[in-house]
């Protein structure tokens, strides 16, 4: 018999789909009011714009499980950007060797933030702050500040020679049919593939609920058996290899290496975890909640844009939402008591 | 007769439904020692929080000096003149600032304090206070950097600053060396013979030898036992406070089978006495004795936790060296370590995986996890152990101490192990639940050896088949658990200089 879907009280009943209900409400409201809102290629939009931020926000998930916290990952998504168009424009390699490199840069740098974290017993979020300035300054190096594009002068004297190859640009660019020509772009389908496989891992397998029981009580999960020193670097890993996968997938939309894209990636993303806490009264990180949480800021966003509110309006509204789903998930659950588990 | 300096009378305190103080009636006297001794929740740490105003007392009056003493909160209680210096050492200083500051903190709270910091002022002050204690460090040195003793010191000395009239030591050398102690005793002296009353909270006999005038045992709430007539009777105070009613549970001790754990010579410390243990198959071993005996140390040597300094061990004939409780988990050897919030329960779990918790391979397929088989195994457990809950999916805060203790020890009972180490099994947990879970382990010890640590006397007579008592780290006793002498244990359990009470002889004994 299970007591957490009998009697529930309406605070309960609020806390649990509370978030989801504002979702829908929020998406039939811009149906009725914004024209054009309620069309599959608007749905698409939608996607394609928090598919990115998205994916980051899910590497965050995981580091969040374990009681951690990845400022890094911004930057390592936009170290990504840089390495992949070097390696293209500069190195003139492949998009397969682009994409391995990005991927590998991605995994050391999770491997390095675990190890500060794990074995220097460097606070979390210090040793991600450090690494984000740390990549932030990298990356600019070998192209002395200067984004990177085709022709463009390289130290030397010479001329960038290479070019984004066309099977890298696919990743960005190229949309599936699905009933419609030409709807569903490759960053959204690799959005809901990773969020998927996520959500399978942290909820469903032996190593997410160790990884749960290890941010729950660490001394604990050590006790029982638990590599935790192992999972930790682990999640930082994941972490890393899905920003550089974000990363990736805004090069190729983008086709050049700008250095100034991104800023907003770190924000936007901790931003969609966090407010994942809300979804469906979990309290803790989760992917559902994560990928709930960055369609929900897309939603809003591309609801005020089509009903004409300005674009700088746009942080000020994350921001409120963020805010608000806080207060939601630690208020209201501390006021529920005795909490109830997957 | 020296005048009382504070005095509890009728003192009770609840939390919830858990009565801690049931009546306190205690005197402290000015110029004296007074050591409290009681085991593990008999209710000293609240009544320590009460004195020093973290608690209210639900009923029952103090008297500090005369006057009704109503503490408002910490800060009222240490102008009113009972001064706290708590278990943790860094509780009582501010590790990052200096000697100086340190000791001039409070000036600077003072209202009506300078607005700018004269350093040159603040340090001649310092240098004041600090030779007042005989401590003769650089006042400039950072306390971070002081050892573990001098930084006692430093909370001691911020503590006499505001000249108490009741200073609480809450057992204050348990991270202190011998030498360092005995710096720490010689300043007692000190503040005894300037009249101040000292509560000398402790497990320690040695120190309560040393130092203690009067003793007072405390044992589920109540005072238990008070003695102050020299010779001090210590075997009698350990005695009131552990107690020992006969236990209803008759046990047929067995021998055992084969040795499956063998401990050879193992040291828990450099230099330390060797420890000498087979465990066998088939029987309940309870290793005994006063916190800081050893017990928990040998524990953690045991599950892998920490490294001995000598000696080797063996299981099953093969030599063991874990290195991790990974490493311990994996060859068989299971614990269920004491503090249960701190090292076992994961609150946002419920039951059922709480209890799976360490065994998740076995209840998965490639990594995914069946949840019907953790359900599955948590039911069957929670029927066998005899949980009180509505379901397996309540979460584990929801559940009384003794249920949450249930779950814990469960939690190793879902698989064999060839050892089974339980550190505190009995710890925060009803008599109800102690029964329920001490049969249980009894009846299921076949095939495996079990080893429980336990600090109360009553809990090893009512699970063991064996009895060994540990007192500094060296084993001292061996008792068949069948009409035990249970004098000669206690007398074990309060250590070699036993029974007479001397000055003398106690003090040799701590020197050695």
């Amino acid at each position: 018999m299970n007591t957490g879907t009998m009697n529930k009280t309406p605070l309960e009943l609020a806390i649990r789909y509370g978030f989801l209900v504002l979702l829908g409400g929020l998406a039939l409201f811009f149906s009725l009011y914004a024209s054009g809102f309620a069309s599959p290629r608007s749905a698409v939009f939608i996607l394609q714009s928090v598919a990115i931020t998205g994916i980051l926000a899910l590497g965050v998930t995981c580091t969040l499980v374990v009681g951690g916290f990845d400022l890094s990952i911004g930057s390592v998504a936009t170290s990504a950007l840089m390495l992949s168009a070097y390696s293209m424009v500069v190195l003139e390699q492949s998009a397969f060797v682009a994409v391995v490199l990005c991927l590998v840069m991605g995994a050391v740098v999770g491997l390095i933030n675990g190890f500060l974290i794990v074995k220097m017993r460097v606070p979390d979020l210090l040793a991600t702050l450090g690494m984000m300035f740390l990549l932030i300054g990298l990356q600019r190096i070998p192209t002395q500040g200067n984004s990177i594009a085709t022709g463009m002068s390289l130290g030397d004297g010479g001329v960038a020679e290479g070019t984004f190859s066309a099977a890298f640009l696919w990743l960005g660019r190229h949309r599936f049919d699905l009933f419609l020509d030409r709807l569903l772009p490759v960053p959204v389908v690799v959005f809901l593939l990773i969020a998927l496989l996520i959500w399978l891992f942290l909820g469903y397998t032996r190593h997410g609920r160790l990884m749960y029981a290890i941010g729950s009580n660490e001394r604990a999960a050590e006790l029982v058996g638990t590599n935790v020193q192992r999972y930790k670097i682990v999640a930082y890993m994941i972490s890393g290899m899905l920003a550089s996968v974000g990363g990736i997938l805004l090069a190729a939309r983008l086709g050049r290496g700008d250095i100034a894209s991104g800023n907003n990636l770190l924000l936007d993303s901790v931003a969609a975890a966090l407010i994942g806490f809300a979804v469906l009264g979990a309290a803790r990180p989760n992917a559902f909640g994560t990928a709930a949480g960055a369609l929900f800021v897309g939603i809003l966003l591309q609801g005020l844009t089509m009903m004409n509110a300005p674009y700088y309006m746009q942080d000020f509204v994350k921001g409120a939402v963020l805010v608000a789903a806080l207060v939601f998930t630690f208020y209201l659950s501390s006021r529920r008591g005795g909490r109830r588990t997957a | 007769m020296s005048n009382v300096t504070c005095k509890l009378s009728g003192l009770e305190k609840s939390f919830g439904r858990n009565h801690v103080l049931r009546g306190i009636d205690l005197e402290l006297r000015a110029g004296k020692v007074t050591a409290l001794m009681g085991a593990n929740g008999a209710g000293k740490s609240t009544l320590v929080k009460v004195l020093c105003g973290y608690h209210f007392a639900d009923a029952g009056e103090i008297e500090l000096a005369g006057a009704p003493f109503k503490p408002l909160d910490a800060a009222d209680a240490i102008s009113k003149g009972v001064v706290t210096v708590h278990q943790s050492i860094d509780d009582g200083v501010i590790p990052d600032l200096d000697v100086a500051t340190n000791l001039t903190l409070d000036l600077l709270t003072e209202p009506g304090a300078d607005f700018f910091v004269n350093d040159r002022k603040l340090r001649r002050q310092a240098r004041k206070v600090a030779e007042s204690m005989g401590l003769s460090m650089d006042v400039r040195t950072r306390v971070a950097d002081l050892e573990v003793a001098d930084r006692q010191m430093i909370a001691i000395a911020r503590a006499m600053a505001r000249s108490p009239k009741l200073l609480i030591l809450d057992e204050p050398t348990s991270s202190l060396s011998a030498s360092e102690a005995d710096r720490l005793f010689a300043l007692i002296d000190r503040l005894r013979a300037e009249g101040v009353a000292v509560l000398y909270i402790s497990h320690r006999m040695s120190d309560i030898r040393r130092v203690a005038d009067r003793i007072v045992s405390m044992r589920d709430g109540a005072i238990s036992g008070l003695f102050e007539t020299e010779p001090l009777d210590y075997v009698g105070a350990v005695n009131a406070m552990l107690g020992h009613q006969m236990t209803e549970v008759d046990i047929d001790p067995v021998t055992g089978g084969d040795p499956i754990l063998e401990v050879d010579r193992v040291r828990l410390f450099e230099n330390g006495p060797q420890i000498e243990l087979t465990a066998r198959e088939g029987e309940v071993v309870a290793l005994t004795g006063l916190l800081g005996s050893g017990t928990t140390e040998l524990a953690e040597v045991l599950f892998g936790l920490a490294k001995p300094a000598g000696g080797s061990l063996r299981l099953d004939g093969k030599a063991y060296t874990p290195k991790s409780a990974e490493d311990a988990v994996s060859k068989g050897v299971f614990m269920s370590p004491k503090d249960r919030s701190v090292n076992a329960v994961v609150p946002d779990f419920d039951i059922a995986n709480n209890m799976t918790l360490p065994f998740l391979g076995a209840f998965s397929r490639f990594s995914f996890l069946s949840e019907r088989g953790q359900r599955r195994a948590a039911d069957e457990m929670i029927g066998k152990i005899g949980i009180v809950c509505q379901g397996n999916s309540d979460g584990i805060n929801t559940l009384s101490g003794g249920n949450q203790q249930k779950v814990m020890i469960g939690r190793w009972l879902l698989q064999a192990s060839r050892v089974l180490l339980l550190d505190e099994p009995f710890q925060g947990v009803d008599i109800g639940a102690r029964r329920d879970i001490g049969h249980y382990i009894r009846q299921t010890a076949k095939g495996r050896t079990t080893l429980v640590f336990v600090a109360e006397i009553d809990e090893a007579l009512e699970i063991a088949d064996r009895i060994v008592v540990m007192h500094e780290a060296a084993i001292v006793g061996e008792y068949i658990n069948k009409n035990v002498d249970l004098n000669r244990l206690v007398a074990d359990v309060s250590g070699p200089a036993n029974g007479q009470g001397q000055r003398e002889a106690a003090t040799q004994a701590m020197a050695v």
